[in-house]
């Protein structure tokens, strides 16, 4: 194997970085690999954060007013009065309900999906020294940690943090007496920023970067998902952004934009009337589906790499794949009001949404077809990368498939706002996207550090996780179908049959006692699945310096660029820009001696 | 400003530029007409309103034109330029009438204001 | 290994790296006010009642004209860096950025005109729409007229009916509410402020970007005149798109 080394510690550019200083080098750094792994660092950390919410609101939930145990004396010192005695009050429960949604989406799984592992492995991909616009790079990221910090300090500020649910529909969440609101308003603003830059970064770098001989087709599907995700940030973010300017003027400003006439809420004081409601969700979902897709296709891409390495066989369907996610990420613009089934639009509107989200399965359909079809006949190596891709194709598609009753129009009817909505795109994101997200880490860590992580633990860490968030998820399709509502900050209590008989109230449809059973079982493996990341968590930091050395600059035997630099790639990536001569797949092409050839190796006359 | 293909680098060319310097003139001088005409125009009384607003928005679209295909050089643009532009204005396209359309789609005898 | 294409072109897209940024860019600033514009109509078609004439309109094309004016000078701008006229370059720049302080003077003057523009409901059930001339402790002036109400007043096109602007003087005992013409007076108004606002806001960013090119261009000028050049050109397109969507929004806001 004839790898094109570029040469280390020579050249003007690396001069110039080793005497930049600390903060130059790792803070302040128009690295793309730096960026992408203070992404990925900072990203985690929001994603453990909102994990924690998450808990808190499960407890709240299977032991409604129950002080919180551990850290319920810490709530109430932080937080004061909504967390008085350490009990989650249905204020303080909103609240985390409206950041765990927010964080998870905005702050954890984009940055860490799209920023991190695009901004690292994407230019060294395609064979580009950096990205197209290194200062635009570290504008994006500061922008992204400015967004975060103003999102966070909501929770420290009278009134407390947001409280209208991620999806802050106007009139509630301007009529909440809190600030909260403007902060997550203003926050948006800087993420939204940030995303634009990212965006534009992206696209740029993929269409002009791409090193001689890298033409469209021989792109890794990694770069091509990446592409497409950046179009669709680029184009459905800007509505929100208008949509949160509006809002915001709204909260600080007193107009009108999202209130409609005739609205009497004691908070909001006079206001003139004559907005829309419905205008919010309209620029809302506009954003908020294509979201979804962002959220998802650089998983895929982190997955096919994968498959395709642990296979030892190219991709099924190298067209289709890249067809499809294209056709994906056309058709996600004009999907999104199958979100507002419920808001009495009429049938003809409501037809033309649920028939573009029918056919917007079937890319969805053909990208995980290829990638199952893509094991049949290939030589599987079992590392921890390779479990969680699999684990991620059977999940993904439970994910998927529960998506359907949602978006036919009839079926949603029963089914909007109630637990099996939460279940399926929880299906998607956690066991899903996270999943792929691990398998990253996992794959590409040998890269950023030399060393590999530990095989065992990750193991433990693969299959812990994979079990616990199914026995999470499962047991919300049954409580959704059976009629729970979504955001209860009592868990339903209030709507149970036995509450109701108890008090003398006529009963309808109320929820048993084995649903809400259910909940403390839900509870409890949550919290198994957040001992099952310690592992993960300190094999990460551990294998930093005590991990099994990578052995080689390619431990994994790949084909693609990113495998043929000097590990970790210096700045400037490549000495002069390699040539490709071949596709990303080319693995056990017959007559070779080796079961891969790299992209940039020169053809053997 | 027009390259040819076979211009790898931007070259400055004196009597190149003069002819585009009249014609970015003309542009203006097509610009300044537009808006004045656009004024005159809203203050003629066509019956209905919507002929007033069909009439500010074909000139408004006219002069946008100008700017665009001659200011911004889109006239000359790369075909990766055309693209990007195509799908947004498709998907700006998209979000207005979309959005339109299902404010004027309800329900038979839903009680509206 | 140096970025490429910062200033040659890369042979098959036909482009250098930052005209690809700038026109993604614009995308994205297309689809954010083609929110704003959709939520306008949305509004206006909804609204029971929308006002009309309620700008002034001399102010609105002298603006216009105004923006147009730098249009052209910033493409000139561009074509002297290209005919190799540093000094004309700076000259016609100089004419943009008077042209974006004289866009900012007219709409400040507008924004404020609003500002102090109130609609008194006094006690007795009249209503007094005028421009506050004297804001005493117990007492007001507003330069105005008696409207029977305010619907009275949401038509102000070629209203001949309506009583000349005098000064009426109004005890702040005999008031009891009053509001400016602010964003919050309705949706009319609110869409107004948020339209121009946010544009406006995008003229300045433009101006502070062409201002330190052309303030500060001489030394990238000697060292790298085409990667200067290209800025230039960026920092014109970007104009440009400002001066397109006043294009749009003078007829939406002042005319229609």
């Amino acid at each position: 194997m004839q790898a094109t080394h570029a040469i280390p510690h020579t050249g003007i550019h690396e001069e110039h970085h080793a005497d930049a200083g600390f903060w130059r080098t790792y803070v302040f750094s128009t690295d793309h690999k730096i960026i992408g792994i203070q992404y990925g660092v900072t990203a985690l950390c929001f994603l453990f954060f909102g994990f924690t919410l998450m808990l808190m609101m499960r407890w709240q939930i299977a032991h409604p007013s129950v002080p919180v145990p551990l850290v319920g004396p810490l709530l109430e010192k932080v937080l004061g009065s909504v967390a008085s005695q350490g009990k989650i009050s249905p204020d303080l429960y909103n609240s985390f309900g409206a950041m765990h949604g927010t964080i998870m989406v905005f702050l954890a799984i984009v940055p860490l999906a799209f920023a991190a592992f695009g901004n690292y492995v994407v230019p060294l991909m395609i064979g580009a020294p950096d990205m197209c616009f290194p200062r635009v790079n570290m504008a994006s990221y500061q922008s992204y940690v400015i967004g975060g910090i103003i999102m966070l300090t909501s929770f420290l500020i009278p009134g407390g943090a947001p409280q209208a649910g991620w999806t802050s529909y106007s009139p509630l969440a301007t009529s909440i007496a809190t600030n909260g609101q403007t902060f997550w308003l203003i926050g948006m603003v800087f993420l939204i920023t940030s995303s634009l830059l990212g965006a534009v970064n992206f696209i740029a770098t993929i269409i002009q970067l791409r090193a001689p001989g890298m033409t469209w087709m021989r792109l890794p599907f990694f770069v091509w998902s990446q592409f497409v995700t950046a179009f669709l940030l680029l184009l459905a973010f800007p509505p929100l952004e208008a949509a949160s300017v509006m809002q915001l003027m709204d909260k600080v400003a007193h107009t009108s934009f999202f209130l409609p006439t005739g609205l009497a809420v004691g908070t909001l004081g006079h206001i003139s009337g004559g907005g829309s409601p419905l205008l919010w969700q309209h620029l809302f979902w506009f954003l908020g589906h294509p979201e979804v897709y962002v959220l998802i296709l650089p998983a895929m891409g982190i997955v096919a790499e994968i498959i395709a390495n642990n296979t030892r066989k190219p991709i099924w369907g190298y067209k289709s794949l890249v067809y499809s996610a294209l056709t994906i990420g056309f058709l996600s613009f004009i999907v999104w009001a199958h979100h507002m089934y419920l808001t009495g639009m009429g049938i003809r509107v409501a037809t033309f949404f649920q028939t573009t989200t029918m056919i917007i399965s079937i890319p969805s359909v053909i990208i995980l077809t290829c990638m199952f079809l893509s094991l049949w006949g290939g030589s599987i190596r079992f590392n921890t990368p390779m479990l969680f891709v699999m684990a991620f194709l059977p999940m993904f598609g439970i994910g998927g498939l529960t998506g359907l009753p949602l978006g036919f129009n009839f079926s949603d009817l029963h089914l909007h706002d109630t637990y099996y909505v939460i279940a399926h795109f929880h299906y998607i994101v956690a066991p899903g996207t996270i999943f792929a997200l691990f398998a990253g880490v996992y794959y590409w860590y040998p890269k950023m550090t030399g060393r590999m992580m530990n095989e065992f633990w990750g193991r433990v860490h693969f299959w812990l996780s994979l079990i616990c968030m199914n026995l999470i998820f499962q047991p919300m399709f049954a409580q959704g179908m059976a009629g729970m509502i979504r955001r209860m900050s009592d868990g339903g209590a209030n709507y149970t049959a036995a509450h109701n008989t108890a008090t003398g109230a006529e009963v309808i449809g109320g929820l048993s006692d084995s649903l809400m059973r259910l909940h403390v079982f839900i509870l409890w493996a949550a919290v198994c699945l957040g001992l099952a990341q310690i592992p993960f968590i300190i094999n990460f930091f551990w294998s930093i310096k005590h991990g099994k050395p990578a052995g080689s600059d390619n431990p994994w035997q790949a084909t693609t660029l990113e495998w043929q630099t000097p590990t970790p790639p210096p700045h400037g990536n490549f000495a002069k820009a390699p040539i490709v001569y071949r596709g990303p797949y080319e693995y056990s092409v017959p007559g070779h001696t080796a079961d891969f050839t790299p992209q940039n190796e020169p053809d053997k006359a | 400003m027009s390259e040819s293909p076979s211009q790898a680098k931007a070259q400055p060319h004196d009597e190149h530029f003069s002819h585009h310097v009249r014609r970015y003139l003309y542009v203006f001088y097509a610009l300044l007409f537009g808006t004045l005409i656009t004024v005159g125009a809203s203050f003629i009384p066509f019956g209905s309103r919507g002929i007033n607003i069909a009439v500010a928005l074909v000139i408004a679209g006219g002069k946008a034109f100008l700017v665009a295909g001659y200011f911004m050089h889109l006239i000359s643009e790369r075909k990766m330029i055309y693209g990007v532009l195509g799908f947004t204005a498709f998907f700006f396209a998209g979000l207005m009438a979309l959005t339109l359309w299902s404010f004027g789609d309800f329900p038979p005898h839903t009680i509206t204001h | 290994m140096e970025i490429p294409y910062t200033t040659e072109i890369r042979k098959d897209t036909g482009l250098y790296n930052a005209k690809v940024g700038i026109w993604l860019f614009l995308a994205s600033e297309v689809m954010l006010f083609g929110a704003l514009f959709s939520s306008y109509i949305l509004l206006r078609i909804g609204a029971v009642e929308w006002p009309y004439g309620w700008l002034n309109v001399p102010l609105g094309t002298a603006n216009t004209l105004v923006l147009i004016t730098s249009s052209i000078t910033t493409v000139m701008a561009w074509a002297s860096l290209k005919m190799g006229n540093f000094g004309r370059f700076k000259f016609y720049h100089a004419i943009t950025l008077c042209c974006a302080l004289t866009f900012l003077g007219i709409k400040s003057y507008e924004y404020h005109d609003k500002f102090i523009h109130y609609q008194v409901n006094l006690k007795d059930g009249r209503i007094v729409d005028g421009h506050m001339e004297e804001n005493g402790k117990d007492e007001i002036v507003i330069l105005g007229r008696y409207v029977k109400d305010a619907h009275d007043v949401l038509d102000l096109h070629e209203r001949k009916d309506l009583a000349k602007p005098a000064p009426i003087k109004i005890e702040r005992s005999e008031i009891a509410t009053m509001g400016n013409y602010g964003p919050w007076l309705n949706t009319y108004t609110a869409i107004y402020f948020t339209l121009t606002g946010l544009h406006a806001l995008h003229v300045i960013g433009g101006a502070i970007v062409i201002f330190y090119l052309w303030a500060f261009g001489g030394k990238m000028w000697k060292t790298d005149p085409e990667r200067f050049t290209n800025r230039v050109e960026i920092s014109g397109l970007f104009w440009h798109f400002v001066d397109l969507v006043w294009i749009f929004l003078f007829p939406v806001l002042y005319l229609l």
